[in-house]
């Protein structure tokens, strides 16, 4: 005959936290999969604007250089309201833009450059002048492959 | 010492370690995707302006914005909106020959002779001032990459079969994750013949200045 023990009083038993480690690095995984490392703090707005007839930019073999443009932020107001570019954590202005085309392709393998894109992350708020600088500049480097960063439409950035 | 089993290791604070980490992740790093509307920039040439190819005017498709943002193609005032079918119909006129003597026996347009001979001639010149904001230029220069992706994607559906569309097919062959060698080359070829059909030539001219 099976004998029921009687519980001592009535309460429940502690819920077992064996299995919250398992779950915690399952999401540890995901975030270490699906996300990117931040490439620093922006200086500038950078509010992008909207395209539809967008591409996906491979980040693979470090194919694309990076160049902010838009105001300075918050907290940055010492560099004016205009316009102005970041260049890795730097505030900078057109004329800097050599000197970084080349500190950028003395990063990369030599196989690499040939495919190089370079990334405009710019304000939508910034006028067509800064714009223009920097692809000038991009011109007279031979740096020719250009990707205009844009959210989808919709989509909020 | 008797041979006691060993006591199990505590593993308690492993789930505050794996929470230290993912808080961590969490906090350095971005879901960011970059999205971005490419383009090829012309080489720097600057002696060319003196030696420059002369071209007819009824291959250029000129598209002028202005500081207040507003837009003139062709000489006329024209809301973003109809840009893309004004484009198309430009591109897609093949009211003459190509350069190398061959009419357009795919194009679709209404051969107008006061419009463009053969899409590889047809130029579309965007100019901006500098006081022109980004938005609208961007906006633009989507406008006129949607018109050529139109008439690609018609031409792919036509030679490739339904469904079988530009965007569709260069998104497979861009996809890091397809391993599949044989489909890419295939694909690479058939996108090649398209772009070949249809080739991109908007002229971002330099700014004026003032």
């Amino acid at each position: 005959m099976a004998k029921f023990k009687k519980k001592k009083s009535g309460e429940l038993p502690q819920a077992s936290t064996a299995a919250l480690p398992d779950i915690v690095f399952m999401l540890l995984f995901f975030f270490m999969t699906v996300t990117v490392m931040k490439d620093g703090d922006l200086m500038v707005e950078n509010k992008l604007p909207s395209a539809e007839t967008v591409e996906k930019l491979d980040r693979k073999n470090k194919k694309i250089m990076y160049i902010y443009a838009g105001k300075p932020a918050k907290g940055y107001e010492k560099f004016g309201t205009e316009g102005v570019l970041q260049l890795n954590d730097k505030i900078a202005q057109p004329s800097d833009l050599k000197q970084f085309i080349y500190s950028e392709l003395a990063l990369r393998k030599e196989e690499v450059i040939p495919f190089m894109v370079t990334a405009l992350k710019v304000d939508k708020n910034v006028n067509m002048g800064l714009v223009t600088d920097i692809k000038t500049a991009l011109r007279k480097e031979n740096m020719l492959k250009i990707s205009y960063i844009a959210g989808k439409p919709g989509a909020k950035r | 010492m008797g041979r006691r089993s060993s006591p199990e290791v505590n593993a308690g604070s492993m789930a505050d370690i794996a929470f230290l980490l993912l808080i961590f992740f969490l906090v350095t790093t971005t879901f960011e995707q970059d999205n971005g509307v490419t383009r090829k920039l012309p080489r720097w040439e600057p002696d060319r302006i003196d030696t420059e190819i002369v071209i007819k005017k009824k291959n250029i498709f000129t598209v002028v914005v202005n500081k207040n943002n507003q837009m003139l193609v062709e000489d006329n005032l024209m809301e973003l909106k109809d840009l893309r079918a004004a484009a198309i119909k430009f591109i897609d006129n093949g009211g003459g020959k190509s350069a190398d003597g061959k009419t357009c026996d795919y194009c679709k347009g209404e051969r107008s002779a006061s419009s463009s001979d053969h899409p590889s001639k047809a130029i579309i010149a965007l100019k901006n001032e500098r006081e022109t904001s980004y938005e609208t230029f961007l906006a633009i220069q989507d406008e006129l990459g949607a018109a050529y992706l139109f008439l690609r994607d018609r031409e792919a559906e036509r030679l490739y079969g339904q469904g079988n569309t530009y965007t569709k097919m260069n998104k497979v062959f861009r996809d890091p994750q397809v391993k599949d060698e044989v489909l890419k080359g295939k694909l690479k070829k058939r996108l090649d013949k398209l772009k070949d059909m249809y080739p991109q030539i908007i002229s971002e001219a330099e700014s004026k200045k003032r």
